[in-house]
C-alpha cells in the first residue's frame, strides 16, 4: 500500500518547539455586567530592567476574556502597591472594584524566579488568596495563568481553564487548487501557537489524550484516510488504523487505553469500533447499514455516544461501551450530530439544525432540554472546556472559518480569529497534569 | 451569390460542429434535465440529416470523470449512467486498470458525517461498476467528505458542484 507514496506526498511532523509567528486574536463580546476588578502592575526585583513577562497583563487578559470581569485601567488606580501589607482598602472600595490583585516577581537565580500574588476583597477588607509560584523564564507564562486560575476560582467558584490548550486544523489556500493543511496547538488565549503536523492532504478530527500528551487525528496522506497518534513533545507518531475504506473520528477513552473510531471497510458502511491502542485489536459495536460515526466516550467510561442516521437523518445515540443495543438520545429537530459530553457528565453538546442553520446546541442530559448556544449558519465541532463551563466551536465570519467560545448557558460568546486561513475543528485540552 | 454560399456553408459548419461545454451541475435538485456527460461526442449530430449511418466516436476523446449528485442523495442520476457504463467498459477491457472513486459532500453539517455521505456516493458508483462486471479489486473508494471542495463558496450552486464523485485512474 505505501509503495504508492512514491509521488507527491509531503507530510511534515513537528516536535514541541516549532513556534508560528501569527496568533489567534480574541474579540470579546462579553456579558451584560462584568465585575470590575483591579489587577495592579506587579513589582519586579531582578537583574534585568524589566521582568521577563508582564504578569498583570496576562492575568488581566485571562479575566477579561472570561467575559465575567472588567479590569480597570491603570490610570484610574489611586495606589499601586506590590505587597498586600501596603493595600489601602478605601482607595479601592471608592472605585467600586470588587477584587484587587497585587503581586511581585523576584529573581532568585540565573533562570529562577518567584511569582507572588495576593487577592483582596476591598469591601470585606480581607485577603481571599495568597500564593507564591516558582518559575523559570520558560514557565513564567504558565505560572501567570495558574495565578489567574486561582483568582478566578476564588471569585466565581468555577475552576479556571487559563492554563489549558486548544488544538485545531487550518487550511490555507496555495497556488492553484492546492491547500496546505496544518494541525496546530496553542494556549487557550492564542499564544504559543505551534504546528505539530502539516500536509497537502486534509487533516481532520484531532482528539486529546486524557493526559494531554498526545493527539489522535485523521490524515489523508496518500489519498486515503488513516488514524495517527502523535506525541506532542517528541513529534513521534504512529499509525493506529489504516484499514481499507474510512478510518475516522477518533476519540480517547477516559483511561487513555482505547480509541473509539469509525471504520467503513470495502463496502463503505461506516460503523463504530473500539480500538485497543496497544494491541491494535478492534471490537465492532454497531452493524447497522446506516452511517454510524462520530463516537465519543462518556466521562465515566460506561457509554459511547455517536451519530447515526438509522432513523432517516442524523441523530445522537448511545450504546454501552461493551456493546449492546443503541438507544436514541436526541428527539428534537431533524439533524443532531457530532456529540460531545461535558467532562462533568451533565451536558451533551452537538451540531443541531435550527430552522435551516447548523448551530451548536447543549442538552442537559437529565432534563433532556435543548439550548441553542450559537448564532451562525455553519457552526460545528463543539468541544467543552475541562471545567465544563464553556465550549469552543468553529463558525464562519465573512466566509472564513474562525473559532468562538461560548459559556455553557449561552450567555457569554467570544470570537477568536486567526490570520492563517480557514480555521476549523477546535478541541479543548484536558486540565494539564503537572508531572515533575 | 458566392458570398451567400460561403455564408451558408459557414452556418452549416457551425451547426454541425456542436459546441463543447463543461458540464454544469444543476443547482436545483428537482430538475432532472441535467446532462452530466461530456463524453457524448455525438452532440448536435444525431439525426441531423435524417439519413442512415452510425457515428464513429473520437478515439482520443477523454471520458468525463466527475459525477454530480442531488442534495441528500447518493443516487446516480439517469443522465450519468452512460458515463458510468463507459468507464465499466474501459475497466473491463483493461483488467489491470484500476480506479479510485473519490466521494465528496457539500459543507453543510458535521464533518465526519459528511465523510459518510461522500462514501455513500462513491459506493453507489462502485456498485454500478461492479454490476457491469468490473472486479472489486479494480476499485478503491475514498471519501473526502467536505474537506476537498471544488467550489469554495456557500451558494447552492457551489454546494451542487461539491456533491460529486471523481473517478481517478490509478496505476
Amino acid at each position: 500500500m505505501f509503495k504508492k507514496l512514491s509521488f507527491a506526498v509531503i507530510v511534515i511532523v513537528f516536535a514541541a518547539n516549532n513556534a508560528v509567528a501569527q496568533k489567534l486574536r480574541i474579540d470579546v463580546q462579553g456579558v451584560a455586567q462584568p465585575t470590575p476588578v483591579a489587577i495592579v502592575p506587579f513589582g519586579w526585583e531582578g537583574n534585568s530592567p524589566a521582568m521577563p513577562l508582564d504578569i498583570a497583563e496576562v492575568i488581566k487578559g485571562d479575566l477579561r476574556r472570561s467575559g465575567r470581569f472588567s479590569p480597570i485601567p491603570e490610570n484610574d488606580m489611586l495606589q499601586k502597591p506590590t505587597d498586600g501589607a501596603d493595600v489601602d482598602f478605601s482607595d479601592w472600595s471608592i472605585l467600586g472594584v470588587e477584587a484587587v490583585v497585587v503581586g511581585k516577581v523576584t529573581q532568585v537565580g540565573v533562570n529562577a524566579y518567584s511569582l507572588r500574588f495576593q487577592l483582596f476583597d476591598p469591601f470585606r477588607q480581607r485577603q481571599l488568596v495568597g500564593y507564591q509560584i516558582p518559575a523559570s523564564r520558560g514557565t513564567m507564562r504558565g505560572a501567570a495563568h495558574r495565578a489567574a486560575d486561582m483568582i478566578y476560582e476564588k471569585l466565581t467558584g468555577i475552576k479556571g481553564v487559563f492554563g489549558t490548550k486548544v488544538a485545531y486544523v487550518t487550511a490555507e489556500q496555495q497556488a492553484g487548487r492546492e491547500r496546505l493543511y496544518s494541525l496546530i496547538v496553542s494556549d487557550q488565549d492564542g499564544e504559543n501557537e505551534f504546528k505539530i503536523m502539516e500536509s497537502k492532504d486534509p487533516i481532520m478530527s484531532p482528539a486529546w489524550s486524557p493526559d494531554s500528551r498526545q493527539l489522535a487525528y485523521v490524515s489523508f496522506e496518500g489519498s486515503r484516510s488513516s488514524i495517527f497518534i502523535q506525541n506532542l513533545r517528541s513529534g513521534n507518531r504512529f499509525q493506529v488504523s489504516n484499514k481499507p475504506g474510512i478510518n475516522g473520528a477518533p476519540a480517547f477513552s477516559p483511561n487513555g487505553k482505547k480509541l473509539v473510531i469509525t471504520l467503513g471497510g470495502v463496502e463503505g458502511n461506516p460503523d463504530i469500533y473500539v480500538l485497543d491502542i496497544t494491541s491494535r485489536q478492534v471490537k465492532r459495536l454497531t452493524t447497522h447499514r446506516a452511517i454510524d460515526t462520530e463516537g465519543t466516550w462518556s466521562p465515566d467510561g460506561d457509554h459511547i455516544y455517536f451519530t447515526s442516521d438509522r432513523s432517516g437523518g442524523p441523530q445522537i445515540y448511545r450504546i454501552s461501551a461493551n456493546g449492546g443495543t443503541p438507544e436514541r438520545v436526541t428527539f428534537e429537530g431533524s439533524y443532531n450530530a457530532r456529540p460531545r459530553l461535558s467532562p462533568d457528565g451533565t451536558r451533551l453538546a452537538m451540531v443541531h439544525n435550527d430552522r435551516g442553520n447548523y448551530r451548536i446546541a447543549v442538552m442537559n442530559i437529565e432534563r433532556k432540554d435543548l439550548l441553542v448556544v450559537s448564532a451562525g449558519r455553519q457552526d460545528e465541532s463543539p468541544s467543552f472546556a475541562p471545567n465544563s463551563d464553556s465550549l469552543i466551536y468553529a463558525t464562519r465570519q465573512s466566509g472564513d472559518g474562525v473559532l468562538e467560545t461560548v459559556s455553557a448557558d449561552g450567555l457569554i460568546r467570544q470570537k477568536m480569529a486567526s490570520g492563517q486561513g480557514d480555521v476549523r475543528e477546535p478541541v479543548w485540552s484536558p486540565f494539564p497534569k503537572f508531572t515533575k | 451569390m458566392s458570398y451567400y454560399k460561403i455564408f451558408a456553408i459557414a452556418v452549416l459548419g457551425a451547426l454541425l460542429a456542436g459546441c463543447p461545454s463543461t458540464p454544469v451541475p444543476d443547482p436545483d435538485p428537482s430538475d432532472t434535465t441535467y446532462d452530466g456527460g461530456d463524453s457524448a461526442s455525438t452532440d448536435g449530430m444525431d439525426g441531423f440529416d435524417g439519413q442512415d449511418g452510425t457515428v464513429i466516436d473520437d478515439p482520443f476523446e477523454q471520458l468525463g470523470t466527475v459525477i454530480y449528485f442531488d442534495f441528500d442523495s447518493s443516487e446516480v442520476r439517469a443522465a450519468d449512467q452512460d458515463l458510468v457504463a463507459a468507464h465499466a467498459i474501459q475497466l473491463n477491457d483493461e483488467s489491470f486498470a484500476s480506479v479510485r472513486l473519490e466521494g465528496h459532500a457539500d459543507e453543510r453539517g458535521s464533518r465526519e458525517y459528511n465523510i459518510g455521505l461522500g462514501e455513500r456516493r462513491a459506493q453507489a458508483v462502485r456498485q454500478m461498476l461492479m454490476i457491469q462486471g468490473v472486479k472489486a479489486s479494480q476499485i478503491q473508494t475514498v471519501s473526502f467528505g467536505e474537506e476537498r471542495p471544488d467550489a469554495m463558496g456557500s451558494s447552492e450552486s457551489d454546494y451542487a458542484r461539491n456533491r460529486r464523485v471523481e473517478i481517478r485512474y490509478t496505476d
